[in-house]
Parts: C-alpha cells; structure tokens; sequence
C-alpha cells in the first residue's frame, strides 16, 4: 500500500519537475510547480510529518506560489521562453554534466555508504506517530528553539520590508537596461516580436530604487 | 694626530665644497688662494701623521681611524676608515706637498682665464678623490678614489671644452680608464667572495699568514693589474695620456705626472702579498709590461714636436720603469721612482708650461729655441728637471732609476737591457727636448712652411699678372702698327713690346721652374734661418710681427714651486742610497707595509758598480748624440724622427679604426641585445601578465547563468573530492 | 515492497538534480526561482526522510526553519526582480551584464 503511494507521488513528483524545466510559459511553470509540492506533501504524510505536509501546501503552494503568479501578472513576465536556443555557448553540456555528476554523486553518498546516516537517537525529541506530531514539533519549537523561531520571525519581517522598498514604484523615468552582445537572444516574443534597442557595451547607468 | 688623519682628504673637501657653492662671489685670485691653502693644510696634516707615525715602534706602523659603517649589506660590511702606514703616508706626502706647489703655480698660470674658479674647485675635488684613494682603508674605498680621480682628470682635461678636441681627450681619457675599472671591479667582486671582506688589514694579514690559494691570488693580482694598467697608461692602455694635454698644463703635472697615473702602481704595492701567492709568470707579465712599455713610449717621444707630448710619452715610459720595478719584486725602488718622478716630471710639465705660457700658448718646439735668454729661472731650472730624468748622478733620478735596472737585472739580464736601452733614449730625447727648446737660435720668427707656400703663390700670381699685362701691350702695339699712323715709331714699340712680352713669359717660366724645384723647407730649421729664395718679400705680415715677439719669464707664483721642485730633485736621492742599510731609509720606513715580499739583490756589490756605471754611460751617450744631432750638427737629426715614430707606431690609429669599423658593429650589437632580450625578457613578463589575464577574463562574462554553472561545477568538485576519500 | 529510506533519497537526488539542471539552463528570472525551490524541496524531503528513519525530530524541525527562510528569500527574490523587470518588458537573466569584465 505505502509502496503504491509512494509511486504514485514520486511520478506526480517527478513530473512536475520535468514540467518546470520544459514549461515555455512562466505560468505553466507555475503550475507544474504546485502540483510537485503537492506531491511532496503527500510523500511527508507518508512519513508522519503532518504538520509539516499542511504547511507545506498552505505556504509553499499556496502563498509562495500565489505570490509568483502575481508577479508574472504584475510584470507581464509571461512571455514565452524559446528553448530551442541557448545564447551562452556550452551552458546546456555543461548543465547536464552537472546535473548527471550530481545525481550520481548522490546517489553514491545516499545509498551506497555501508553505514548509512548514524545520527544520535533521540538527539532533538522522539518522533511520535503522525496525531501527535504537530503537538511535539510545537513543544520542541518554543522550548528548545525558541531563539531560533524568533530571529526567523525578524527574519520574516525584515524580508517583509525589503520587498516593499524594493518594488517599490520609482519617481520619474527609469533608465534603460544596458544591452550586451551575448543577450542578443532574449525572449521571443510571438506578438511583439521586438529585439534589443541598442547594442552599446556600456555600463549601468546607476540603479534607482 | 694620527687619528685625525681624517683631516688630510677633509681640507680639499672643504676647499672643493666651498668653491662650489661660494666661489662666485670669491672673485680670482682668492678662489685660487683658496685652493692652495686647502692643499697646504692637507699637507700638514699628512706632516704630522707623518711625525707621528715615525715615533711609533716599527712594529707598530700601522692605524687604522675608521669614521663610519659606510656599506651594512649583510655579509659586506665596509667602513669609511683610514689606514695610515708607511706607505699611504709617504704617497700622501708627495701628493699633498706636490699638489699644493702645483695649486700655486697655476693661481699664475690661469690668470685670466674665465674658468678660473672652476679650474680650482675640481683640482681640490681631484685631491680629495686622490687622498680618499690612497687613505683608504679597504679596496672599496680606494674605487671611490680611483674613479673619482678618473672622473677628475676627466673634467680638467676637457677643461676648455668648448673645443671639440678637447672634450674628445677628455672621453677618451675616461673610456680608457673604465676598462682597467672592470678590472678592478671584478678583483674587489673577488676578493670579497675570497676573504669576506675588503678591508686590506683583513685581506693582507690573511694572505701573508698564507692561506689563499695560487689560483685566486693569481685572478685578484691579474685582475688588479688590469685596473693598473688602465690608470698608469701601459700597453695597451696608454692612448689616453697622450691625448690628455689637451688640458692645461697644472692638469698634465699634477694629474698625469705626478699623482693620478701613479695610483696604479700604489694599488700593486699595497697588495703585495696577493702578487707574491700569485703564480710566478703574473709578475714576470708586470715586469715585462713595464719594460716593454718603457721602450714603446721612449720611442715614440724622439720624434714628437710638441713639448707636452714628449712628456707625455715620456710619463709613459718612466711608469714603465715602475712596473718593471714592482714584477721584479722592487716595491721600494718602485716606491722611491715614483717619487723622484714626481719631483722632476712636475718641475719638467711646470717648465713647459712656463714655456707656453712666455710663448703665447705656442707647443710646438719647432717655434721654439734659445729661450733661456728670456726664461733663465725656467731654464735652470729644467736643466735640472733635465738631469735628474736622464740618470745623471747626483741627481734624484740617477738614483731611484739606478736601483731599478739592479733589481731588472737580479730578475733577468734581457729586461735589464730593455731598461738600459730605454735609459739612453730618455737621456737623448730630452736632451733634445731641452736643446730644442732652450738654446741654438730662436727660431720663433722663422717663416713657416704654410708660409712659403703662400709666398710663392703669391711671386707665381704676380708673374702671371706680368705676363698678361705685356700680352695686352702687345696687343695694343700690334693694333697701332696696324692702324699705321707712324711707322718706324709703330715698329719700334712693337719690338719693343714683343721682347717685354717675350721677357715676361720667360721670367713666369723661370719662377714656376724654381718653384717645382724648390727644396722641401727644413722641420726645424737648427743652425740658420731657412732658405726662402727670391720670395722673401712675399712672405705674409705675420712673419714680421713676429720678429718682435719676446718671450717673458712667469711671475713668481709660478716661478717659485720650480725652484722647490728642483730642489727636490737635487735632494731627494738622499732618501734612498744604496751604500748601506742606514742611508736607504725609504727601505726601512716602507718596511712594515711589504710583509717580506722585497726580493733581496743576489748580485754582489761589485756588479752593482759596473750596473752603475753602465747606467751612467749609456744615459751620456744619449746626450751626447742629441748634441750632436741638434746642437753641432755632426749627426742628420731627421735620421732619428723617423715618421712612423711620430705618428706612435700608428696603434693610436690601429685602435681607432677597429673601434670605429668592426668595434661599433660589436658594440651596436650589444645594444640592440640589450633592448631586445634583456628587456624583452623583462617585459614579456609584463606580456605574459597581460595575455593571461587576457585569457582569463573571458570567464567574467557578467552572466548569472555562467557563475550558476561554475558554481555547479565547483559543487561537483567539492562532492567528488570528499567521496573519494571516505571509505565506503 | 517495503519502501525503505533509500527510496525517498534516491527521489529527493533525482528532484534535487532537476533543479539543477533547471536552474543552469532557464532564462527566466522566476523560473529560475522556481528551479531553486525544487531544489530546497528535495533538501526537504531528504531532512524528513533521515528524519523519519532515525526517530528523530530534528529533520522535521529544520525542514520548518527551512521553509520560513525559503519564503522569505523568494519573497525579497521577486521583489528584486520586479525592481530589475520593470526596466525593459521581457528581460531574461542574460541581459544582466553589467558586472561583465
């Protein structure tokens, strides 16, 4: 049973990644990217970690999400990528190799090692079963991480600010992007279908906030 | 007293940074003055070190008065310091005491001259380097000194620089000098890899204890000879000095008779026990240098014209004599030569420079003659100057010349030969130098050959002048006879005319005959004026004029350190007589800086009598030849100024072709090697900085994506590296 | 099957190298983001996993700490590439340039 969950959730996984890497369109993306946290909070149930799974849809999926979506609305950032093409030379060789040599280094630490992960048992808290869960990962939070959970808080509210100020609007008109050579290839617009302005290598003419 | 030694190169310093900066306002003869006191205070400080010094034990001779660390480079140390011993002591005797009588006598000498003050501040400065070369405690210090005089006797030589000859002179003389300072460099880079040190009490006692090797002694000693040969003018080096007149004559006595051209031989001295462990062929080479010198330049003085440049030649040739000295082992006769040499070749470059000075700056002794008319302080004086160079006893040459050919023959009769012969060519030329100059006719307002010529251009030109004027009367005759007005009076004036004519042309004829005839005026025109023939009325102004010139006799700031010098000369044989151990006093005062390296004579005393008197015999037959050839013309003087020996056996120009064909394509080479490898190795350094960080910057492409991926690859890395060294 | 501990680690690997992959080859700023995310959610899934095996809670306590600070790093992420976006419609991350040397 727990197999077959575990499959089925690893596929809605996995697929959803895949999505993320091909989607043309941010928002599909998006999208493909909600349905990978759903699987994997399905995975963290299976592992008793309830609270973890619900946070897990109510933050990741549904604030930090949300929160792409408006920005791709907001900015109008739903053009489409060509991925056909790739401006820098060797990148894409270079991602797979990366890519493969990482998996592969994984999986060896991860699953080859005889010994496997020795952790003290019982270092933090005991793991109860998954009813009582949120109850010991709520005591062990304000008891003996009670500093940590408040410095995330000013953490929380210092991102907060930041944003603000950062996306903030800007008095009078902005300066144009500098364009360089290699971004010659910038996102294909279907409908526009307008390309760089300039080809000046100049520099930034002084980011306003 | 002694360790206020410092004081004797520290008044010339004084007098040279006083004329610098104040001398303007010093006005000329107070700079000169100036000068001159400097000189004398430095030459009682040297009295009274001297005084000092002798009132020590002979075992005691020797102090050291260090001022300050001049060099703290690690392993080299090298103090300012000052060794006064016997022998830096007696040099700096000669050179102070000489220095300040030729410092007075130019005070005389450049009166007038523009540069006057300029003349005083770099004979102090020379005296300065001088003193600091010979006080020097260790070699560096006497290169300080030795290049200082080098570049001394480079700013008096091309004094009056605004001629280009004289500033070539003084190129040269400096050039020339710089390859014996190779030399001497690469001794000291030698001697400090050796011993640790350049000090000569370190480096002396080390090498008279005998632990240095015949190998090294023999590259510092060859080495040091190299650096002396350049300073002293031997063969090869010798081309500078001739030249040199070209400065002033206070410059050649002071510099390149008495002081400068002696350091060479006062570097061979002091180092004596690095000859001694040296091979036995590195003195046999000096000595033979020497001789073979000696004779080359005795040589080439009995044809030379000009008075300085026989001198010249002649320095040349006595510094021989004290090479010879020192390869035999003679450091003493050496010691004392060049202290007689002192004495009379100052008083003989002193003279002569009274000389030229009585004649208007004339150098050329075929213009001279009969002077000691008008110059009698100056003739007497060289008379003795005269006698002293040519070996006649009692006078100081006889002496110290005499001791050497001892030594020369203790070391081998064939060099002793040399010696002699040498003897008698110095005795001939300067007899002929001191008839020429002194008596027979004075030969001032003789016409002179460029004279003549002009004399008889101008009798051709008047005779062609003749010529045509009576072509045109006869033209002028022929036309009125033909206009045909009076007959017989037409005829007549036509004869008449014709035979002018006629006349005429013949009279050309006969001048131009006499003038393709006419004999080749004597160079110097001995016993009577010379021929001129029928252009005597032609000669130019000038010859007139100068049948009034009289030569006058120098005042007393330059008479007076003649009479001292011929005095010395008279005297200064006393300090070395060699009847006994106690009459030769300089050998036993230069004892404690010799370390036993003077070769003792092992011929007996009755050799040293017939050496003697061979000597003396061959110094007369050198004069009485020269009188003969120059003053009673029994013998051709033209036989001896052979024209090769004039032009000094054309090494001179020798060297100047090969420095000026195949030298300049060496040295243009070297040049360009310079500044292609040497500094294209050093900037291609820069190059390569340049190209790599060419290469190296494309990886900052700006791109967030190509940092991501060099990041990813990192991570790889790191991940691999820690896999492969934990067991699994 | 009993599904053990290596499983979800060779999934949480395969997601993790995805992300990766992702990340080196996208142009867009936020799905670039997107990619990171995938990345922090198999880190996730490897805390709970080990977690889970050794009875521990710590896996589940850093995944919390993990997923406050992940928010908050996209949050100040977008804002800045809003602040970037908003210069030229249809930037992509390559016309960021401007440290180019």
């Amino acid at each position: 049973m727990d197999a077959a969950v575990f499959l089925i959730s690893a596929a809605i996984v996995l697929a959803g990644a895949g999505g993320v890497l091909v989607a043309r369109s941010p928002v599909h993306a998006a999208l493909f990217l909600v349905q990978t946290l759903f699987g994997v909070s399905v995975l963290f149930v299976l592992q008793d970690a309830t609270f973890l799974a619900a946070i897990q849809v109510i933050v990741y999926a549904g604030a930090v999400v949300i929160l792409f979506l408006f920005v791709i609305m907001l900015l109008g950032v739903d053009r489409s990528e060509d991925l056909g093409m790739e401006p820098i030379v060797g990148q894409r060789p270079v991602a797979a190799l990366v890519g493969a040599s990482l998996l592969g280094m994984l999986l060896i630490a991860l699953l080859v090692s005889v010994d496997g992960p020795t952790g003290a048992h019982g270092a933090n808290a005991a793991l109860g079963d998954a009813a009582d869960n949120t109850r010991r990962l709520g005591e062990a939070l304000f008891t003996d991480y009670v500093f940590a959970v408040e410095l995330t808080a000013i953490l929380l509210t210092i991102a907060v600010i930041g944003a603000v100020v950062l996306a903030r609007k800007v008095r009078g008109p902005l300066a144009p992007l500098p364009v360089v050579v290699v971004a010659s290839a910038t996102i294909e617009d279907p409908e526009a279908g307008d390309g760089p302005t300039d080809t000046t290598d100049g520099h930034a003419a002084g980011e306003d906030t | 007293m002694l360790d206020l030694v410092w004081l004797v190169p520290a008044f010339p310093l004084a007098g040279f940074l006083i004329l610098t900066f104040g001398g303007r306002r010093l006005g000329e003869p107070t700079a000169g003055w100036l000068a001159t006191g400097a000189m004398a205070g430095s030459f009682l400080a040297t009295a009274g070190a001297f005084y000092e010094l002798a009132g020590r034990d002979v075992h005691d001779r020797r102090s050291v008065t260090t001022l300050f660390e001049w060099v703290p480079a690690g392993d080299l140390t090298v103090d300012v310091g000052f060794l006064a011993d016997p022998l830096s002591l007696t040099m700096c005797l000669f050179v102070t005491g000489v220095g300040a009588l030729i410092h007075l006598y130019s005070i005389g000498y450049m009166h007038g001259d523009a540069g006057f003050r300029r003349f005083f501040a770099y004979l102090n400065l020379f005296a300065f380097a001088m003193l600091m070369l010979v006080l020097g405690d260790n070699l560096l210090l006497t290169f300080l000194g030795w290049e200082g005089v080098g570049a001394c006797s480079y700013l008096l030589i091309s004094f009056w620089f605004t001629d280009e000859a004289n500033a070539s002179a003084g190129k040269k003389a400096f050039i020339t000098n710089r390859i014996g300072d190779w030399g001497f460099m690469v001794a000291i880079f030698m001697t400090f890899a050796t011993f640790g040190t350049v000090a000569y009490v370190d480096v002396l006692d080390t090498t008279a204890a005998g632990t240095v090797a015949t190998s090294t002694a023999t590259v510092i000693a060859l080495m040091l000879f190299v650096g002396a040969i350049g300073k002293s003018a031997q063969f090869p080096l010798y081309l500078w000095l001739p030249d040199a007149m070209a400065g002033p004559t206070p410059v050649s006595a002071l510099i390149h008779a008495a002081t400068m051209v002696t350091s060479g031989i006062y570097l061979l001295t002091r180092v004596n026990p690095i000859i001694a462990d040296a091979a036995d062929w590195v003195p046999t080479l000096i000595a033979w240098t020497g001789a073979g010198t000696a004779l080359f330049a005795a040589t080439i003085a009995v044809a030379q014209r000009d008075i300085k440049k026989v001198l010249a030649y002649s320095t040349v040739s006595q510094l021989g004599y004290m090479f010879l000295a020192v390869g035999c082992g003679a450091y003493v006769a050496a010691v004392f030569h060049m202290i007689t040499h002192a004495f009379f070749k100052a008083l003989l470059f002193l003279g002569s420079g009274s000389v030229i000075h009585g004649m208007d700056g004339d150098q050329d002794m075929a213009h001279y003659g009969g002077l000691r008319r008008f110059m009698p302080i100056t003739a007497g004086t060289f008379v003795i100057g005269w006698l002293a160079i040519a070996g006649v006893p009692p006078f100081a040459g006889f002496w110290s010349k005499d001791e050497i050919l001892a030594f020369a023959w203790n070391e081998s009769p064939l060099l002793w030969a040399v010696g002699l012969v040498t003897a008698v060519l110095t005795a001939f030329y300067m007899t002929r130098l001191v008839i020429l100059t002194f008596f027979g006719r004075h030969r001032y307002a003789d016409p002179r050959p460029d004279e003549v010529d002009e004399a008889w251009a101008a009798a051709l030109a008047a005779a062609d002048g003749a010529v045509v004027a009576a072509a045109a009367a006869l033209d002028a005759a022929v036309a009125a006879s033909e206009a045909g007005t009076d007959e017989p009076a037409a005829a007549e004036a036509m004869v008449a005319a014709k035979a002018a004519h006629e006349a005429a042309t013949i009279e050309r004829d006969l001048i131009v005959a006499a003038s393709g005839e006419r004999p080749e005026l004597p160079a110097l025109a001995l016993y009577g004026e010379p021929e001129v023939g029928p252009v005597a009325d032609r000669l130019p102004d000038e010859v007139a004029a100068r049948s009034d010139h009289h030569p006058h006799e120098s005042p007393w700031t330059m008479a007076l350190p003649l009479v001292v010098l011929a005095v010395l000369s008279v005297l200064g044989g006393l300090i070395q007589l060699p009847f006994s151990s106690a009459t030769k006093r300089l050998e036993g005062w230069l004892e404690p800086t010799l370390f036993g390296n003077e070769v003792h004579l092992s011929v007996g005393t009755g050799t040293l009598w017939v050496l003697a008197a061979l000597a003396v015999a061959g110094g007369a037959v050198g004069i009485v030849v020269a009188v003969a050839a120059y003053l009673q013309r029994r013998v051709d003087h033209s036989a001896f100024e052979q024209p090769i020996l004039a032009d000094a056996w054309r090494f001179d120009r020798l060297v100047s072709n090969f420095m000026g064909g195949p030298g300049r394509a060496g040295f243009e080479a070297t040049a360009n090697f310079d500044s292609t490898v040497v500094d294209g190795a050093v900037e291609s350094v820069a190059t390569m900085v340049k190209v790599e960080a060419g290469l190296l910057r494309r990886f900052h492409n700006g791109l967030v994506r190509t940092y991501a991926a060099g990041i990813g690859v990192g991570a790889v890395g790191l991940v691999v590296w820690f896999l492969s060294r934990t067991s699994f | 099957m009993v599904v053990t501990t290596s499983w979800y680690l060779a999934l949480a690997a395969v997601l993790f190298s995805m992300g990766a992959v992702g990340l080196l080859t996208r142009r867009n700023p936020l799905i670039m983001i997107m990619c990171v995310e995938l990345m922090l959610n198999a880190v996730n899934l490897t805390f709970v996993s080990l977690g889970a095996e050794l009875g521990d809670l710590g896996g589940q306590l850093s995944v919390f700490f993990v997923l406050v600070v992940a928010a908050s790093e996209v949050v100040v992420g977008l804002a800045v590439v809003v602040a970037i976006m908003r210069r030229r419609q249809g930037a992509t991350v390559d016309d960021l340039s401007v440290l180019r040397g």
